[in-house]
Formats: C-alpha cells, structure tokens, sequence
C-alpha cells in the first residue's frame, strides 16, 4: 500500500465535533435581513397579477423588476430566470422575495401575497413534452449488419425514477453589499464558487472584481449544490443591492425538496444483438426527463449516452438521446450524474440477454468487458488495464457468491426467500470531453510565509468529502513538511484562482495533482524565513483521442475508475419487506489518498444507490406536486437499515493523478441498483426492469408468480 | 391559571423566560430549538427537517434525547437541557470522550447531522453504558446521515462502550 494512504485526522472534525462550525444558516440574525421567496402554486400558467400587502417600514418586495442587469441565471441554455416575469413553468418557480429584519413578520407579508394565474396546459410525461432541451445521435461501426447476423437478438425498456440528495443542510445564502467595490459579497453552502461569480456577472452588470463568494462550511453537496446556488446567488444579491443590507435566504426543507434539482428520472430502451456469446451490436435509446429548465441536463445527458454500453467491448452501437421539457421541478446534477440511470439499464439488459441464451450472467458480463487498448463507446481507447475481471472475482470470493447463486436459483417456496446478484459500472474521470482543457483550465496557487507554513489557494470546496484533508496530505507530502503546516482556508474567490467546480470526481486526479506539481514548485524555491509564490496550470494528457463533440468520438474521458457490487438479499413474501445480508464491493479508483476518507465516501456512496434501488421515490400528483416533500414522506437508509456493507479496494494507477489517484466520489453511488435488482428478481422471480423496487413492487412480483 | 414563566437550565446554566406576546417574551408556540438557536447563540443543534423527521436537532431533554424542533419551550419548565455545546470542557474547550472517539473512528463526514448523532448516543450511553450493536442500530434509527456515515458510528459507540471486538482487525491498516 502507498503510505499516502495511509489516514490522518480530519482537519474539519474538531470544529464540527463541538459544534463550532458555522453552517449559512448559523450566522445570528440580528443584523441580516430575512428574505423568503414567492413561489409559483400552479405547474404551468401566465401571471397576471401579483397583489403585495402594504409592508411596514423596512420590509421590501423584490421582483424581476429589481434586477440590475439581465434576469438570467447563466447555467444550461439561459432559460432560468432569477425571477419569474409573465410565466411560472413549474410549482415552485420563483416569483419575487419578501425580505425584513424579523422572520415572523416576512413569513406572514408573504402569506398575505396574492397572485392571480391564468393556468395553461402543463406537461408531466416526457414522452408527451414540447421540447426538448437537448438532442443527441451517435453510433459507430454497422450495428444494423450485425443485428442481421446475429443469433439472438433482445430488446427491452428500464426505468429509473428521481432521486432527492437530502443532503441535511438545506441551501442557504447570504449577499452583502461591499461597500469597498460598490459590488456584493455572498457566502453559503455551495459546491462550486466561480459558477456564483459567473451567474452574478451578467444578472448584476458587475466585474469580477467587485463580486466575492466565499464557502461556509457545507453540510453535504452530493450534485445538488452544484447549480442551484447561483440561482439563490443571484436572488440574495439582488435583494442586497435593493435594501442595503445583508440578506439570508435559507430554504425550509420542503421548499428545498419542492424547488432544488435532483437526479433525473430515464427511460433507456436498448436492443442487442448476439452471436457466439458475445454482444455484437447496441441500439440504445434514452430519455432523461428534465424538469422546467434545462439547466444542467445537457452534461448529464452527454454523460449518460457515452456511459450506456456500460463496461463492455461492442464496436458497432447506435445512441440516441434526448432531454425533454416537462412543468417538473428542473433535474440536474447527482452524484453520477447520468450514470446510475445508464448502468441499470445495460446491467439489467446483461442480465437478462444471458438469461434468455442460457448463459451465465457473470461469466457473459465478464467474456464482454472491454479490455484495455479497446475501442470506448465514442472510439476512444480504454488506455489503462481494466481491472474488472479480478475484482469481480474479488467481490465473487467475498461474498461466497457461487456457491449463494446456486443455491437459490433452485425453487424457494418458504415465506423468506434469498437471492443474490452482481454488476458491474465505471464512472469516466473529470469533466466529459475536452472540459479540462477548454472550459475549465485550473490553475492553483500555493505561497509559503516567513514562518515556514505553506499555504493553498484553490476554489475546491469541501463539503463533507474530505478534500480540506486529503489535498493538504498531498502538499504535505512533495514539501516534505507536517501536514499541519500546510493551510487550507475556506474557498474564497477574491483570494483563489479558478481551479475549477468541485464535481465530476476530478478534484482528487485534477487538482490533486496541480497541487502535487506546485508543492514540487515551491520547494525548490523554499528558502526557509522567506516568501514565496508558485501557480500551476492544468495540462491535458498528451495520450489523450481529441474529443469532438459534435461527432461524440475520441476519448471522453482521460481513464476510467471501476465498480463491482454484490448484494444479497433476504426477502418476506408477507410484507415485502427486503433486507439485505450482505454487500460486498470492490472499486478501482487508482491510488487512495486517504483509506478512511475514501472508505466513508465508498460506503455513503453505496448505501444512496441502494436507498435509489429500494425506497427512495418521488411521486407526483396529478397537478405536477411532489407528494412527499418532507423527510417524514421521503425516506432514506438509516442506521436501521444499514447492512454490513464489505468495500475492497483493487488499485490502478494512473500516472497522471497524484501517486496514481484517480476519481472516486461518485463511483459507488453508480453500479448498485442492478445487483439490487437481479437479487430480488432471484428470490421472487419475474423481470425486474424498473427502480426503486419498493415493498409495494416486491409483493406485486410474488403475487404475480404465486 | 398556567404558569407563564419557564425555568430552565441548558447546559448547566439557568435561565428564565416569559412567555407571551409582549415585547421581550417567547411566543407561546416558540420550539426549543428556534429558543437555543435564536435566544441563546446554540447553534450546534440544527432545523434540517422541522418535523421531527431527521434528528438533527437532537438535544438531551432530563435525560432523554429529544427532537428539539418538536418540543415546544413551553413545555421545558424544570428541565435540564444539555446540547452538543455543553459536552466540551467550558473553559478548556477540551472534548469529551465520546467526542473524541467521534473523531478518531471518523464517524461524520459534512457534520451536519453529527450534534444529533452524538447527543442521540450521550442519551443511550448514559442510560445503557454498554449497549449491544442492535441497541445502538435502535436508539439511531432516527437519525437520518446522508453521507451515511452509521458504520463508523457505530465502531466510534462500540469503542467507547467496551464492545470493541472486530474493530482492531476491521482498522488495521486504515489508521
């Protein structure tokens, strides 16, 4: 093992232990102003009046009409307004603010707020929508020769349905003016400061300058932080400017659960072909449902159809893709980010396309898994070995995997029955594409002071991942000095460089390894008693395929991290109730950079998937309303819950991250669904096609097959 | 006629407020939460559900954990009420030992919900000084942990609660 692996306390754990950290919504609020939003009540209609009560002094109604420059919050194509003008798309769209010193008094102005709609025809199906937000096609090779030439050809549609981050801190944000350069200060719970500065820019006709955002401390992002504080940025600056004063906007958990992006809900339809057991041809087709904006579906999307001929080798495929409009609440980024929905689609379709040639699941998946030096879906070329065989033999041995799948494959008839199932998934490193080099390109900054402690300057944030911990282990390190000696402060834009969003899984292998180079920097100019000051800047992997876009061909991403999961599942035929035995799992993320971290990530990451296979849901009613906008409605795994998860590690290093560390964040939340899936399936027979597998499905699929 | 006047002591130190809707009183359907919080500069515990649903308000109410956004100030006449704040030495700052093992087992990860987690724990430990795996599972059922950081809750419990068999074997190399 790497001693870098080796862990250290977390740096943040002494603040948060006592209670000492400061979230958004902990800064007294004697000298903030309180603003909560007007939302839109109806999924789709025209505002004709809005009916604001007289305000007693110092209490303010903020609208579109307020807004300084461009009412736009600058993320997909455009389409988000800061405010609504003439037309809300979905219930929750805001309308305006209601901002004063006493919280009581803002809640009951707003309450007294009376808007009159002239209610339009609004869209909850993606199959029936107006518009979509993003199209797209690619294929390669002749998939259609092949579907002619082949043996056995299947074809079958999955669904997946949303999935709420819950992350327990819900959004906050807090503007200020900034007397020094007539701009605005904002600070709060986010995962990305420079998309605030980008979003302020054009909504308040400011210089970067005169706009500061700075990281509170962030009680967990998990995608769901990524957009939507530039919209609540955007408001609160707003207001700021309006008044004078600092303004706060934390949300309510239902206004969180009702307005912020989650994971989109998909359909994946994929026909494949067969011939001499292997998968000779994929046509896939996928619909991501995208709410009312389009705001991050088309990178989600792109994620999603490169991601969905899964791990295998198939060099004549036909994707296409599409983002629909709806009057939903907009998706956007979770923790995979168009992978989940992909990787239960082509893993169920494994599954099942074995079955259907009577061949071993396992055996199939693993005789069609690319090997390294093939052809990735957009032809690029997996570069570095691809290490799923051992580790599907790894996770196999653990879980006593053939001996379970014999067993219960033989007919169960008692009221608790077993089964037992395996997938497999990798999630591309970083951005998609040539995001690095054209759109990002990072660059970091590290100083040393006269007292010999070094300093880094970065826009990465940490919001519960451990960053604050993991980075300064790698500066620690290359300077060869105590890693209580390198300083990490909160991310602020005014100080760091733009070293990028913290997402995508790339702050360990991209910015990890910037700071790895520029501690290698700052040493040879290490004279101790003096300062000093380095940057360094993202370079693009000389062995990487162009990527183009517009073709989807070359190399998506620079290397691959990997996932294999097993779970078990014990099941009562009576209530349908599904508990789970075991979970075994091996993932390749290159070269931990710290055990304890990364095994905390692994573990969190696997559980969300499996609350996603199992209970977590968001059903709407008939006029687009979430029905459980509450944390007593919308269940996640809890310590009841929580099954002894076995997360083991089978390392490939990559030679462009830092000691061969490659992504690792959102991996285990990618593969788990399909293992749950074809477990359940063993135990109570039928095809399961579908997630979440509720109790309800459960009992359904033994009432069926009685 | 009801008692107007609350007495209560958080964290050792004793306060007393009016309830009414005067100038200077608490509102009578003011939650023990928005009173630590807003009143008294506590923010360790914190409004991530307001209905009881998530625990990350937990407080120990005489001895009991307690959802604090739940329960009404009103209803905390006599009690004693302990935070996250009130576990530290209040001089030296210095944690206590179930703080530390939260710590050393890294048994959090964003920390939001981890002042419920640890004051849902406080309240078993102190009750039950060597509860079983089940015991703890029950007892932090409802505390929801996004991160799902409950494997390592459980390792920081059992640590402290002399249960420590596998954990050397599970932690060998990780520390």
């Amino acid at each position: 093992m790497n001693s870098i692996s080796q862990s250290v306390p977390k740096r943040d754990h002494g603040e948060k232990v006592s209670g000492r950290a400061v979230y958004t919504a902990d800064y007294p609020n004697t000298d903030l102003l309180t603003a909560r939003v007007l939302r839109s009540t109806k999924p789709h209609a025209v505002i004709r009046d809005v009916a604001v009560p007289e305000l007693p002094e110092g209490y303010f109604y903020v609208d579109h009409r307020d807004i300084p420059a461009r009412n736009q919050v600058q993320m997909g194509l455009g389409d988000t307004p800061v405010f609504a003008v003439e037309e809300v798309r979905y219930i929750g769209d805001p309308i305006g603010l209601i901002v004063g010193p006493d919280p009581e008094t803002v809640d009951r102005l707003l309450s007294e707020v009376i808007v009159k709609y002239e209610e339009l025809p609004f869209i909850n199906d993606p199959h029936k929508s107006d518009m979509n937000f993003f199209e797209y096609d690619y294929g390669k090779g002749d998939p259609d020769q092949k579907f002619q030439e082949a043996d056995l050809i299947y074809e079958e549609t999955f669904h997946t349905g949303a999935q709420e981050q819950a992350y327990l801190e819900t959004q906050g944000m807090i503007a200020e003016p900034d007397p020094e350069t007539g701009g605005v200060i904002v600070h709060g719970s986010m995962q990305c400061p420079f998309y605030l500065v980008s979003a302020l820019e054009p909504v308040l006709d400011m210089e970067p300058g005169q706009l500061r955002v700075i990281q509170d401390v962030t009680g967990g992002g998990f995608g769901g932080k990524e957009d939507y504080p530039s919209v609540l940025a955007c408001q609160t600056a707003v207001a700021a400017l309006k008044t004078g004063k600092p303004v706060r906007i934390v949300l309510s958990r239902e206004e969180d659960m009702t307005v912020t992006s989650k994971k989109h809900p998909s359909e994946t339809k994929i026909r494949g072909a067969l011939k001499d057991g292997k998968l000779t041809a994929l046509d896939i087709d996928i619909c991501y449902d995208s709410g009312a904006y389009s705001t991050l579906s088309m990178v989600v999307l792109q994620r999603g159809i490169i991601s969905a001929p899964g791990v295998y080798k198939c060099d004549d495929i036909k994707v296409h893709g599409t983002a629909a409009r709806t009057n939903v609440v907009p998706y956007g980024a979770y923790r995979g980010f168009g992978g989940a929905q992909v990787f239960f689609a082509i893993e169920r379709f494994m599954d099942h396309l074995a079955e259907k040639a009577g061949l071993d699941p396992v055996d199939f998946k693993i005789a069609n898994t690319a090997v390294q030096g093939d052809l990735t879906s957009t032809s690029g070329r997996y570069h570095f070995h691809v290490p799923i065989p051992e580790m599907t033999d790894q996770v196999m041995e653990a879980a006593d995997y053939r001996r379970k799948q014999e067993e219960y494959s033989k007919p169960q008839d008692g009221r608790y029955r077993r089964g037992i199932g395996m997938s497999l998934c990798f999630h591309g490193d970083g951005f998609t594409g040539n995001g690095e080099r054209d759109l990002i390109k990072a660059v970091v900054r590290m100083t040393k002071d006269t007292d010999d402690k070094a300093h880094i300057f970065v826009s990465s944030t940490d919001m519960g991942q451990g960053f604050f911990t993991s980075l300064p282990k790698i500066a620690s390190r290359e300077l060869e000095i105590p890693v209580e000696d390198i300083i990490y402060e909160m991310p602020d834009t005014h100080k760091t460089p733009d070293s990028g969003p913290t997402v995508a899984s790339r702050s360990t292998m991209v910015v990890g390894e910037l700071i790895r180079r520029a501690s290698q920097k700052l040493k040879e100019e290490w004279v101790p008693g003096e300062e000093a000051e380095v940057y360094e800047h993202y370079t693009h992997p000389d062995f990487m395929i162009p990527f183009d876009i517009s073709k989807f061909n070359g190399d998506a991403y620079p290397t691959f991290s990997w996932g294999v999961y097993c779970v078990e599942v014990l099941i009562d035929t009576l209530t349908g109730l599904v508990s789970l035995p075991g979970v075994w799992t091996s993932f390749d993320v290159g070269t931990p950079i710290d055990l304890n971290i990364l095994t905390g990530q692994m573990e969190g990451g696997v559980m969300q998937s499996l609350g996603y296979s199992s209970m977590e849901q968001i059903p709407y009613d008939q006029s687009c309303r979430i029905r459980n906008n509450k944390f007593s409605d919308y269940l996640i795994p809890t310590a009841s819950d929580y099954p002894d998860i076995h997360v083991m590690y089978c390392p490939v290093e990559y030679p462009h991250g830092p000691y061969g560390a490659k992504g690792a964040g959102e991996l285990p939340a990618v593969g788990a669904p399909s293992a749950y899936a074809a477990a359940v399936e063993q135990a109570v027979g039928g095809l399961f096609a579908k997630i979440p597998i509720t109790a309800e499905e459960v009992l359904n699929a033994v009432g069926r097959n009685a | 006629m009801a008692k107007d006047t609350i007495n209560l002591s958080v964290n050792g130190i004793d306060y007393t407020f009016s309830i009414g809707d005067n100038f200077g009183q608490v509102p009578c359907n003011e939650t023990l939460l928005d009173t630590l919080r807003n009143r008294l500069n506590l923010t360790a515990a914190k409004k991530a559900c307001d209905e009881g649903a998530c625990g990350c308000c937990t407080v120990i109410k005489d001895g009991d954990a307690v959802p604090s956004c739940m329960t009404l100030l009103a209803d905390c006449d006599g009690c004693q009420i302990t935070t996250l704040e009130g576990l530290s030495d209040p001089v030296t700052g210095e944690l206590s030992e179930l703080q530390q093992k939260f710590i050393d087992y890294y048994a959090f990860q964003c920390g939001f919900c981890t002042p419920g987690i640890i004051m849902t724990t406080k309240a078993l430990l102190d009750k039950n000084p060597h509860p079983t795996e089940e015991e703890i599972r029950d007892a932090l059922s409802g505390n929801y942990c996004r991160c799902i950081s409950h494997y390592h809750v459980f390792e920081a419990v059992n640590a402290i609660a002399g249960r420590p068999e596998d954990l050397d074997e599970k932690w060998e190399g990780r520390r």
